[in-house]
């Protein structure tokens, strides 16, 4: 990456064509991510992603410290969703070691994930037409309702983003009191919020021809590309993990699976608004059905917590996708091997192939639509 | 007589004005320019006819130069104010009351800030391309008509006049794209180019629509075509008409290419190419580039109100009592929150898009309404089209009828939301 190559690519350059390195430092890219673009015109003719500029050696640092420590540090992923990060550690950790998590503990992990997806995608609203140039208005009313989750957050854990929630064997709080009732007071307003969002967004004409017919994925070539979440359903599978591995509570809850047919932006757009709204039915379900009883298994050794030596995969559905964790122990208070599955990477996999032949303006809409937070690609 | 005396008359002079808003500004600098002359004999200066000339052109163009940039000012601030109100934000509320100080803490901020120029930038052209952006800017405004009998150049072709400089802006872009040496600039330069091209088309033709009816090129020769009233009440703006709404709407869709306002703002598009031709700018040059397109904005938009809105007309008999400049800046203001409220609420074209849209509908668009102008100018015998059935209906016809063909056909709406369907899987 020296200064002096004008080239990015192998090979030469032809004339006519231009190379642009979109990022590190660029107001779309989501964080610090760059995109060496080779375009014909305003045409992509090749893309090729560069990440690593928020690398920090996450799973090394998990690697030398206790298994409990790992937990804050699982915030730090996806940065924007951090109640299903330290969930999905969780779920990993009880899967190696075989602990039990109580039925509250289950519900209260339900209503923080399913609230983290909830704000995760009303925020992706606001961030896609930010791609689109939007200037910031849908992103102003998307981040509104957000904050209004991350109060909720904070009232129940003490933190807005970093959340720290989870602990092996159930959750670190209980719910203060009335927490609850606000909760479900506050989730009964939102239907409004998403059907407005809707109706704005979807009603327009520019919005509709900016997404449209873009970046389209096929099932075929996202099953092959490994991709997962929403952007794999927006091109037609019906692949969600709370279905597929019924972990926790869900196959006692009643909620849809969305998907797409078509596999461009706009389907990835719509099944956000989708989800967003399924989320609630599951929220609602899980708010009125939560038993009381403790909220952490009194059996398990949280501080030098040492399970047996073993290896284990646990995944969950986070917003973005599959994140598991596959962690292998030797029996010592330090997990031997932990390694993450992000969704974001994963997810980005195919971006070039959806971006070739599109403008430039549409490279940053298909990234936007595949909703990546650096904080996970780059660990 | 002593300087004081002087100064004691000319203000009571200055006063005795107020008698008179409609005339105010004229008179105003009228006596600017007398107390210029006296205070110079009181010197012992006799002034001869060109130094004279000079002062009386001088005092002119201060003082657009002064309403332009106060405007300028004043809606660098509001727009802001706005954008955030309708982003359920404060905006800038930190600067003197209500924010309204902020343009001066903006502008001491640009003063001082260091004017970085890349190195392996064509430095002259680099220099030069905020000078070519902003001295035609601050040209367009001597055309218009701010008031009755208030235009600085009455030129004969002022609309001409207007365009030939107006385009000269692009040139100025492109330099800048092109001595910056940054790809993002070259981009932005490229886009700026194509835009011009495309949108210059439709908005001289939609302008060259109310010529053909007015029978005139000159800005004052329009306005004074739209005074008076039809139906004794309703004002006679060229926009109450069917083919003077569509020529409307395309001069203004023109209007926001041409500013480089949101949706068209392709040139800078800042979640694309960061910021366009100003990626290389830093400092003072760049808010003269700034300062340039708001005060292009503000003419263009000047341009709209003396072509379509009445200039400076009154809209109703019972308002004519309010002075004619002030109704020239109100519906000056009123079409750039417009804008400012478009740039709120709609997402970016895309390139190509705009494109489509430049070529397959707006121009084919704007002939129409020349066309609809021509059958309202003769069913309805010239001036008299007013009050003729015919000549309305033969408009109103031609316009629909394109504009439902043009839609049907030629610019097909491939995309909506409700062609999509969506599988749910218990």
């Amino acid at each position: 990456m020296s200064a002096s190559s004008s080239n990015f690519f192998s090979g030469t350059a032809d004339a006519g064509a231009l190379e642009v390195s979109l990022g590190p430092h660029h107001p779309s890219t989501h964080g610090v991510f760059r995109m060496n673009v080779r375009m014909e015109g305003e045409t992509v003719v090749k893309l090729q992603p560069v990440f690593g500029y928020l690398h920090r050696n996450h799973e090394k640092i998990a690697e030398k410290n206790s298994w409990l420590a790992a937990m804050p540090y699982t915030d730090r992923l996806d940065y924007i969703c951090s109640g299903t990060n330290n969930w999905a550690y969780a779920v990993a950790v009880e899967k190696l070691a075989g602990i039990e998590v109580p039925e509250r503990a289950e519900y209260l992990r339900v209503i923080v994930g399913e609230m983290t997806r909830l704000q995760n995608h009303t925020a992706f609203l606001g961030f896609i037409l930010g791609d689109m140039g939007a200037w910031g208005s849908a992103l102003m009313y998307a981040f509104r309702e957000r904050e209004k989750i991350l109060d909720l957050f904070e009232e129940l854990t003490g933190a807005r983003m970093m959340l720290n929630y989870a602990r092996f064997g159930g959750v670190r709080c209980d719910t203060p009191a009335g927490w609850l009732d606000k909760a479900r007071a506050y989730l009964a307003t939102y239907p409004a919020f998403l059907d407005e969002m809707e109706q704005f967004l979807t009603g327009n004409e520019i919005l509709l021809s900016r997404l449209q017919g873009v970046g389209v994925l096929s099932a075929q070539r996202a099953i092959n590309g490994g991709l997962s979440g929403p952007v794999l359903r927006a091109s037609g599978v019906d692949y969600d993990i709370r279905k597929v591995d019924g972990y926790s509570i869900y196959p006692r809850l009643k909620f849809r699976v969305p998907r797409g047919e078509v596999g461009d932006c706009f389907d990835r757009f719509m099944l956000r608004l989708l989800e967003a709204r399924e989320s609630l039915k599951i929220l609602q379900q899980a708010l009125d059905q939560i038993p009381e009883g403790p909220v952490v298994n009194p059996a398990v050794k949280q501080r030098g917590f040492k399970p047996p030596a073993g290896e284990a995969y646990g995944r969950i559905e986070g917003p973005k996708g599959e994140l598991g964790f596959h962690l292998v122990s030797n029996g010592t208070e330090k997990p031997y091997r932990y390694h993450v599955r992000p969704p974001s990477l994963i997810n980005l996999t195919l971006l070039e192939e959806m971006c070739l032949g599109t403008k430039i303006a549409d490279v940053m809409v298909i990234l936007g639509s595949i909703d990546i937070v650096l904080g996970e690609v780059d660990r | 007589m002593n300087f004081f005396a002087l100064l004691k008359d000319f203000l009571l002079q200055f006063l005795g004005l107020f008698k008179n808003l409609e005339t105010l500004p004229v008179e105003c600098m009228r006596l600017l320019r007398e107390f210029l002359t006296k205070l110079g004999e009181l010197c012992g200066i006799t002034m001869p006819q060109w130094a004279l000339d000079t002062v009386s052109a001088l005092v002119l163009i201060v003082a657009i130069l002064v309403t332009f940039l106060v405007l300028f000012a004043l809606m660098s601030v509001f727009e802001r104010k706005l954008l955030a109100r309708a982003q359920n934000r404060y905006g800038p509320n930190r600067v003197g009351p209500f924010g309204l100080f902020q343009p001066v803490a903006d502008g001491i901020k640009m003063l001082t800030k260091e004017d970085l120029v890349p190195r392996a930038a064509d430095k002259v052209v680099h220099y030069l391309a905020p000078i070519v952006m902003v001295a035609p800017a601050l040209m367009l405004p001597v055309f218009l008509p701010f008031g009755r009998g208030m235009v600085a150049v009455d030129l004969s072709v002022g609309i001409l006049a207007f365009f030939a400089l107006g385009a000269g802006t692009e040139l100025a872009v492109f330099m800048a794209g092109w001595a910056s040496n940054n790809k993002y600039s070259i981009l932005g330069a490229m886009r700026a180019i194509a835009q011009m091209i495309s949108y210059e088309l439709p908005l001289v033709t939609s302008a060259l629509v109310v010529a053909l009816v007015a029978g005139t090129l000159s800005p004052t020769g329009i306005a004074e075509a739209q005074s008076g009233y039809f139906c004794g009440f309703l004002p006679k703006w060229f926009v109450c008409t069917p083919w003077g709404f569509a020529a409307c709407v395309l001069f203004y869709i023109g209007a926001l290419s041409e500013s480089n306002r949101c949706p068209f703002d392709l040139p800078e598009g800042e979640s694309e190419i960061i910021a366009g031709h100003l990626t290389e700018y830093s400092g003072f040059k760049y808010a003269i580039f700034f300062m340039a397109e708001y005060v292009g904005m503000f003419a263009v938009n000047g341009l709209l109100v003396t072509l379509f809105l009445g200039g400076y007309n009154a809209p109703f008999p019972f308002l004519e009592w309010v002075p004619t400049w002030c109704w020239f800046f109100i519906k000056l203001w009123a079409v750039a929150l417009s804008m400012v409220w478009v740039r709120t609420t709609l997402p970016r074209f895309r390139i190509d898009q705009m494109m489509q849209f430049a070529w397959k509908f707006l121009l084919p668009m704007s002939f129409v309404t020349l066309l609809a102008a021509a059958a309202w100018y003769y069913a309805g015998q010239g001036p008299k089209a007013w009050m003729s059935p015919a000549a309305w209906s033969a408009s109103a016809l031609i316009v629909l009828l394109s504009y439902l063909l043009l839609g049907t056909f030629c610019f097909t709406r491939r995309h909506s939301a409700t062609n999509r369907r969506y599988l749910f899987s218990e």
